[in-house]
């Protein structure tokens, strides 16, 4: 097995002095789609969002064998940390093009891929990102973090309140992203993950409570029933966590 | 009619300093949430040495006029600059911190201001021109107004251009409406600040000098006082909206020069309670952003 391309050691992180992740401990493989799982509320979101140090945390994270849990934000994502926030978080008041032009970092940015993988958006380029669907909005984010060449990217829920047909186009604009870079994916929709995800952890209360294969965790309906509360077979867009 | 042009003249114009003022206080909290209240004394400083590189030219021509503005928009930016790398910066995201060090900031620049230029007030002069008056609708308008307004229009126009055609706007622009994100791009936000208090200082710094010609005076107390309407103004136009803050600056102070002039001096009441119905009926201002 390849060297973990980030490693996250007894990590707790805290927002407005209460604690919502308790030293977890978990690694994210060099290849392939590791999904956080967890009910509602039990830190998979504050995890992320620890890691890129957007709340306050403390424990060890290294990226590719590289502490970077005592860097700024914007540091450790110019380490090659794409992000792709719960609920989008696009820059409504600048448009498409606008949104874009933030993200790229590097002097040779992946335009052709993302054109590719999302033609719509080309199309809007001029648009306020504001306007757009929330369908659009995502793939807007989820655009973002692939125009650079990232050796990770963290996406949060990227088929959170979309319709059905949208899900299926995010998840395939994932799939073909993973092939270039591997990705720790938080996800309710447990279709999505079992389509996706070649690893799984799952979070409650704050810890890491299992680790395994994505695939076998949500084929044991006992385990992902007293895991995650739900059966890991149920139809896209009723299986949410 | 020509004495409600005159009050509408005089209005504008000092709407036009107002926002000279309410752009960087706008600009700043939209993008840092930083309530700044040592704005003024970075008009009083340009204002001051503004005046003292007049004197040295003689004060009277326009070369040291056009100086003076540049030296007033030079000193207004690196005390600005300095003050944001050296009591701002450390005190990141402590807003009440940041709120408290440019208090006592403001206190003690008034303070080192009297040492230096005594209390008292230190009347200008400048061209003659400035302050002669120009005939319009049979009003005679202080050519000073004048000027005000054309260095607001230009300030909005640059900023606007600056804002919407480079980089470092856009990332302003962005940073007013989801600071995490932008660090989350992997861009240092921290930069941006600065840049931001530069601007404001130096629109402040402008706005110290001409804000001289307009009172006719120079006091260690000339920008605090500005910077209390300016305040309103920022508000009632929706705290980090900066075409909030322009629009705001000219109905507060037409509002009040009408009620000074109708309403037997009441513009300063008129303008608080203006300030007041704003909050009760529409609390995030003209054009200010719904909070998330």
């Amino acid at each position: 097995m390849s060297e973990p391309i980030l490693t996250v050691d007894g990590m707790s992180a805290s927002i407005g002095g209460q604690q919502v992740v308790e030293s977890v401990t978990f690694e994210v493989p060099s290849t392939g789609i590791t999904a956080v799982l967890g009910r509602n509320g039990v830190g998979k979101t504050s995890t992320l969002r620890g890691i890129l140090g957007l709340i306050k945390r403390q424990g060890r994270v290294t990226l590719a064998g590289d502490r970077i849990d005592h860097e700024p934000t914007h540091k450790i994502v110019r380490r090659g940390i794409g992000y792709v926030p719960e609920d989008r978080e696009v820059f409504a008041s600048l448009t498409v093009a606008e949104n874009f032009a933030l993200a790229e970092r590097q002097a040779a940015p992946r335009r052709e891929f993302v054109a590719e993988l999302f033609p719509d958006l080309v199309a809007r380029s001029k648009q306020m990102a504001g306007t757009l669907s929330g369908g659009q909005q995502q793939m807007v984010s989820v655009a973002r973090a692939l125009l650079n060449d990232n050796r990770l990217l963290l996406v949060d829920e990227p088929t959170k309140g979309l319709a059905p047909r949208i899900v299926g186009e995010v998840a395939d604009a994932l799939e073909e992203a993973s092939h270039t870079v591997p990705m720790l994916l938080v996800e309710q929709n447990l279709e999505v993950v079992r389509r996706l995800a070649t690893d799984a952890i799952v979070i409650d209360s704050g810890r890491v409570v299992h680790r395994g294969d994505a695939k076998e965790l949500l084929d044991d309906a006992a385990l992902t029933k007293r895991l995650l509360g739900v059966h890991g077979e149920a139809p896209a867009g009723e299986a949410h966590a | 009619m020509s004495t409600l042009v005159l009050v509408l003249a005089t209005g504008v114009g000092l709407g036009a300093l107002y926002f000279l003022v309410a752009s960087g206080l706008s600009l700043i909290y939209g993008l840092m949430h930083v309530l700044n209240f040592a704005h003024g004394v970075f008009l009083t400083l340009g204002a001051f040495i503004g005046w003292e590189a007049a004197q040295r030219m003689g004060a009277s021509g326009w070369a040291a006029f056009v100086v003076s503005i540049l030296v007033g928009g030079i000193v207004g930016t690196l005390f600005a600059t300095v003050t944001e790398l050296a009591l701002i910066r450390p005190l990141y995201e402590r807003h009440i911190e940041q709120v408290l060090v440019t208090v006592g900031l403001a206190f003690a620049a008034v303070a080192l201001f009297e040492g230096i230029w005594g209390s008292d007030p230190l009347y200008i002069s400048g061209p003659a021109w400035l302050d002669e008056t120009t005939s319009l609708l049979g009003a005679r308008i202080p050519n000073v107004y004048f000027v005000l307004m054309i260095a607001a229009t230009a300030l909005l126009a640059s900023l606007v251009v600056f804002l919407k055609y480079t980089r470092f706007g856009m990332i302003i622009r962005a940073g007013v409406e989801n600071r995490a994100m932008v660090t989350a791009l992997g861009i240092d936000v921290k930069k941006s600040f600065t840049l931001v208090f530069a601007i404001g200082g130096s629109a402040a710094g402008v706005g110290g000098v001409l804000a001289a010609h307009y009172t006719g005076y120079v006091s260690a107390h000339l920008g605090q006082g500005l910077l209390i309407f300016a305040f309103i103004v920022t508000v009632i136009g929706g705290l980090g909206s900066l075409a909030g803050a322009a629009i705001a600056s000219v109905l507060v102070a037409v509002l009040q020069q009408l009620a000074n002039y109708y309403l037997g001096g009441t513009g300063d009441f008129i303008v608080v309670a203006a300030l007041a119905v704003v909050l009760l009926a529409r609390p995030r201002g003209l054009l200010g952003r719904r909070p998330a």
